[in-house]
């Protein structure tokens, strides 16, 4: 069973104006079929932990551990899943699953067998020989998505992966990344600005406060799981439970603004 | 109302429905666009620019309003033209004045995109590498390349040496600094994705890097180009046995005002031809320019 432990993490930054402590004694545990989202206003750190997990960025203090091995650098058992779709447009949708393979030194055939399957899994099985610029932006997002379970991480890392999509395709996408988790069984660490999004990914959502970025609240959640069951999102979204949780995390999220604000 | 309506129109706001060129009689459906400024094709006008150029020139020298050794008459070209072709001017012939030209300015390319395009990327990835290089092109890059070319000839001798290493060291400096302006184009989510994806540092350069940076690196190739082309006519007037640059220099040696014309022309035709050549390679090899 892969584990992902954050323990005591911080990081601080030197800018012109002195040291700025974007993290503050982060500790976070993850695990297999888990699937942690993290919320917050923007300046919170969540952007920060991320990049510290995939190992974009060293931690000040603390350490981050991914089945008892600390992370020193980037590798292909982290999957990351950016905003902007960060593709290669010079190579065309299959290639680009299959680019985590080809720096392994996979022959073609195989690399393609493993880019084929994990694009039907996307849903994108009938455009592998497009550009990337001919799909448009949700199509781009569930290639990142298909790129990065092609090198079969144990984690997967996204970064708002859906804050640039319109909100019919973010709804479409959502229950895509549901479907996919749930199939795969990988962990997820998730980030995002829209609370809805949140409370229906979430198996557990972290709200993160910042100056310092640290982690305020924390909710166990089982909506992705009702979604699962029922393959309705427009049910789960209209609950009464789904809707109350919304105005409290959202309420949450606001009394921090506040309070900052006043200081 | 009215008059907001009014001031929009005034401030060239789009305006309804444009008239197609066979509107409700031919059946076609009026259409709307926006205007953008300064567009809508402009060939014909080029047409008729040149033809009436043409023509000015046809004229005045017809009517001899200007003496045929400041500007001979457009015929006089033609002939010139068929007695360089045979070789009747000088030593050799157009198509011999042509290759050697040609030779001097592709050898010369060749090395610099060989040794420009690494050095570039280099410069892009590597804190060592722009340290040592920057200051050096940055410096002779301003230099107008016939100032250096006594040293070159000093150096290497009046033969092919000289004037291909001139060539070279001319369209290296913007081949190697497009090239470097090129890996900074690269997004820092492409590299951190492929480091994530396992990818090594030099997997990297050669995957992510030197792709990414392929537009600006055929930018840098065709100004490369055509700086070399410009420098090789040049050095060829000043130092050369053959080529285009030194048959020109030949005829107003001999006040051959129409070779001198002529040679002008061919010049000019072959640099048309390189640009047109590289924009074609540009849609070829970065069809995703400007489209992510």
């Amino acid at each position: 069973m892969a584990k992902l432990e954050v323990r005591d993490l911080s990081v601080r930054y030197q800018t012109a104006s002195g040291v700025v402590e974007a993290l503050s004694h982060v500790d976070l545990a993850i695990e297999d079929r888990e699937l942690i989202v993290a919320i917050g206003a923007s300046g919170c750190g969540k952007t920060t932990l991320l990049s510290v997990i995939a190992g974009f960025l060293g931690p000040s203090e603390g350490e981050v551990l991914l089945d008892g091995r600390p992370v020193a650098g980037p590798g292909a058992d982290r999957g990351v899943v950016f905003q902007r779709h960060a593709l290669m447009p010079w190579l065309n949708v299959i290639d680009n699953v299959a680019f985590g393979l080809k720096m392994r030194g996979l022959p073609r055939e195989d690399r393609y067998v493993v880019a084929r399957e994990k694009l039907a899994l996307v849903g994108l099985a009938e455009f592998e020989s497009k550009m990337i610029y001919e799909l448009s932006g949700g199509m781009q997002q569930r290639v990142g998505i298909a790129r990065t379970l092609a090198s079969d991480p144990e984690v997967l890392l996204m970064d708002e992966p859906l804050g640039a999509l319109d909100a019919l395709t973010r709804e479409q996408v959502q229950e895509l990344i549901l479907d996919v988790w749930h199939r795969t069984g990988k962990m997820i660490f998730f980030i995002t600005h829209s609370v809805e999004e949140a409370i229906f990914l979430a198996t557990r959502l972290v709200v993160m406060t910042p100056r310092p970025g640290k982690i305020e609240r924390v909710y166990e959640l089982d909506f992705c799981h009702r979604y699962i069951e029922t393959r309705d999102a427009r049910a789960v979204k209209s609950s009464p439970d789904f809707i109350a949780m919304r105005e409290e995390v959202l309420a949450e999220i606001q009394r921090r603004e506040t309070i900052l604000a006043d200081m | 109302m009215t008059q907001v309506t009014e001031a929009a129109r005034q401030a060239g706001e789009p305006r309804g429905p444009v008239p197609a060129p066979e509107s409700a009689a031919g059946g076609r459906q009026r259409t709307s666009r926006y205007r953008v400024l300064g567009e809508g094709s402009s060939t014909v006008l080029s047409i008729v620019g040149i033809v009436s150029l043409l023509g000015l020139w046809w004229l005045a020298t017809n009517l001899q309003w200007i003496r045929p050794l400041f500007l001979p008459r457009p015929e006089t070209i033609w002939v010139a033209f068929w007695q360089a072709v045979a070789g009747d001017l000088d030593n050799h012939t157009l198509w011999v004045h042509f290759l050697w030209s040609m030779y001097r300015v592709f050898s010369a390319f060749a090395f610099a995109v060989a040794i420009g395009i690494p050095v570039g990327i280099a410069m892009g990835v590597s804190r060592i590498a722009r340290g040592l290089f920057d200051p050096i092109i940055e410096f002779y890059r301003p230099l107008p390349p016939l100032a250096y070319l006594p040293l070159m000839i000093i150096w290497f001798g009046i033969g092919e040496q000289s004037k291909v290493m001139l060539l070279f060291l001319a369209i290296f400096a913007p081949v190697a600094l497009s090239a470097r302006a090129g890996v900074r184009s690269v997004s820092q989510e492409q590299i951190q994705a492929a480091l994530s994806m396992g990818a090594s540092r030099a997997q990297v350069v050669r995957y992510v890097v030197l792709p990414g940076a392929m537009p600006e690196i055929l930018v840098g190739l065709r100004i490369g180009m055509g700086v070399g082309w410009t420098t090789l006519v040049a050095a060829e007037m000043v130092a050369a046995d053959a080529g285009l640059g030194k048959m020109v220099y030949n005829a107003s040696n001999f006040l051959r005002t129409d070779v001198v014309v002529l040679g002008i022309i061919a010049i000019g035709f072959v640099a048309y031809v390189f640009e047109m050549v590289m924009r074609w390679l540009e849609r070829a090899l970065v069809p995703w320019k400007g489209r992510v």
